[in-house]
């Protein structure tokens, strides 16, 4: 069935849009992630450009992770004053992340800029990821206790002072590294159009060791805020969001999140971290590839918006 | 009166040579099957026809050849950066562009037979006809070199645009019902551009232009379509609001349907 879109300006297949929603949901409500470093490039490969792309999966990451949010909420695994903390370093690195990107874009250098950070970034984070993930699986099969979380096992990280209380996540730390996390993941959101979910998850369990059991829920009300605020600010700005595109997806992408967050559950830490990294390195390779694979073609053609 | 057209004709040709008097030499008169496209939401594009007459009247001298007809189908127009990728350090990357000022965001050249056939080059390129002698200017950080024929830009874009059926030249799509009785079809695709057309249709005996009739058209939303839009356009802050909104509903709905309790 197809169906014209408003903003895009082109016809897609709904059933298409609809099974994209399902499986990125899934994959967001599985993990706490927000999804878009997948959604944003599928969209732009059905020929959406990637302005409205960009634009369109922001609400469509917000409503999955609303959705996956009350889930987490109802089985108590979200630590609200982590995620109040984390939003307020957040809200200072994505104004800094925007005024750098006008910065880059004025250089004519944004793509290539966003290409490499993408690798880089994605890279080091599927490495990290699976290469943990791994030695505790191995730690396991091998009879040996799974290494809890020992009140002696401080790294410098738990020296720093203006130390905090998050009961929910049962966990002491300063509040400097917590708005430092919050600012790294508005920054990279705001450079990259990515929520940056799949950052700030692995930060807050090795860096701050909060208990897998809260960080899902606890970066799902994150993602939501700021995604949510994204929406509004591309659609005040750009008038690029195009709501029909963004209804299509959320329909799939909340139910999608929904049987994501029960799969998740059911699959342990270890295994849930390995898989995350896996997914995330693959992304990497992907981008890697692509910047240094020689082109199908040498040319592109991109229309400047008159609104810009 | 008789003995007063060939006068009449001298004056003319004397006034005007390119346009040829209308009352001596053939008049063209055309007529588009739809002058207004709604792109409503289940549009996928759509074929308008149009068809075209020859008019001669006693006056008009017989000519040797056949009539030719050359539709130029030109959309609302835009600039267009064209990038080449080169490899520096290893990774490929936007090395060099080009910005085309003005590019026609749709061109169709249609014609009832090859366009080298109708008419020499040197008349094409003075009338612009043909995907090859369309005005595609680079601006901005052109050079010498690129004025001087290196075109590689130009050719780039016009094969992407092709590629993606938004520039078309088909040498079939005029087809004469009769001697003097023509029809097009202009294919739009479904990513056509929303804007107003300029049709330009050029009747060509002989090798010669000898007459030109214009049939503009519009592509237009309507419906939800139009709705959406413009509140996207308008109301921004509005719009985006309400979208968020929506979002956030969609999530919280999701998750009461799904709830095992």
């Amino acid at each position: 069935m197809q169906i014209y879109l408003p903003i895009a300006d082109l016809p897609v297949n709904v059933f298409v849009i609809l099974a994209m929603g399902l499986a990125v949901g899934f994959i967001s409500g599985m993990f706490g992630i927000g999804g878009g470093f997948l959604m944003t490039p599928l969209l732009i490969f059905l020929g959406i450009t990637p302005a409205v792309a960009v634009a369109s999966v922001a609400s469509h990451i917000a409503a999955s992770s609303m959705s996956g949010a009350i889930s987490y909420w109802r089985r108590r695994a979200i630590d609200l004053a982590l995620a109040f903390m984390l939003l307020a370093g957040g809200i200072v690195g994505t104004a800094f992340g925007v005024w750098l990107f006008t910065l880059l874009r004025g250089l004519g250098q944004l793509d290539i800029t966003i290409g490499v950070s993408y690798v880089l970034l994605l890279g080091i984070v599927g490495a990290l990821m699976v290469v943990e993930s791994v030695r505790a699986i191995i730690r396991a099969r091998q009879g040996k206790p799974v290494e809890l979380r020992r009140p002696g096992s401080h790294t410098w990280v738990h020296g720093l002072p203006f130390k905090l209380r998050f009961k929910r996540s049962r966990i002491y730390v300063s509040a400097i590294p917590v708005w430092g996390i919050g600012f790294m993941m508005g920054f990279v959101g705001a450079v990259m159009g990515i929520g940056g979910g799949f950052i700030l998850v692995p930060l807050l369990i090795y860096v701050l060791r909060v208990p897998t059991a809260t960080v899902i829920g606890t970066s799902m009300v994150l993602t939501m805020v700021t995604m949510a605020s994204a929406t509004v600010m591309h659609a005040a700005t750009n008038h690029l969001v195009d709501a029909l595109l963004a209804l299509i997806l959320m329909v799939g992408g909340v139910i999608g999140a929904q049987f994501g967050a029960r799969a998740g559950q059911r699959i342990s830490g270890e295994r849930l971290r390995l898989l995350l990294g896996l997914l995330v390195l693959a992304v990497g390779i992907r981008f890697a590839a692509n910047l240094v694979l020689p082109p199908e073609t040498l040319y592109s053609v991109r229309a400047i918006e008159p609104n810009l | 009166m008789r003995r007063l057209v060939p006068i009449a004709l001298l004056g003319a040709v004397a006034v005007s040579v390119a346009s040829a008097g209308p009352a001596v030499a053939e008049r063209l008169v055309v007529s588009l099957s739809n002058h207004r496209v709604m792109v409503t939401s289940n549009f996928v594009g759509e074929e308008l026809v149009l068809f075209g007459g020859i008019e001669r009247d006693a006056a008009t001298r017989p000519r040797r050849g056949d009539y030719d007809i050359i539709v130029t189908v030109t959309g609302p127009r835009q600039s267009v950066v064209t990038f080449r990728k080169a490899r520096v350090l290893g990774i490929w990357v936007n090395a060099d562009s080009r910005e085309f000022e003005g590019a026609p965001a749709y061109l169709a050249v249609l014609s009832n037979r090859p366009l080298d056939a109708i008419t020499n080059a040197e008349t094409l390129r003075r009338l612009q006809l043909g995907l090859d002698n369309i005005p595609l200017t680079p601006s901005g950080n052109a050079n010498a070199a690129d004025l001087a024929g290196d075109d590689s830009f130009r050719s780039a874009f016009i094969k992407i645009e092709m590629d993606r059926g938004l520039y078309r030249e088909t040498s079939n799509a005029v087809t004469f019902l009769a001697p003097q009785l023509f029809r097009a079809s202009i294919p739009l695709p479904a990513e056509v551009p929303i804007g107003t057309y300029e049709v330009d249709v050029r009747l060509f005996a002989d090798g010669a232009q000898i007459a030109r009739a214009p049939a503009p058209f519009e592509v237009y939303k309507f419906g939800f379509e139009q709705v959406v839009s413009a509140a996207a356009r308008d109301h921004g802050l509005l719009y985006g609001l309400a979208t968020a909104l929506m979002a956030i509903m969609t999530g919280w709905f999701a998750s009461v349907i799904f709830r095992r309790d």
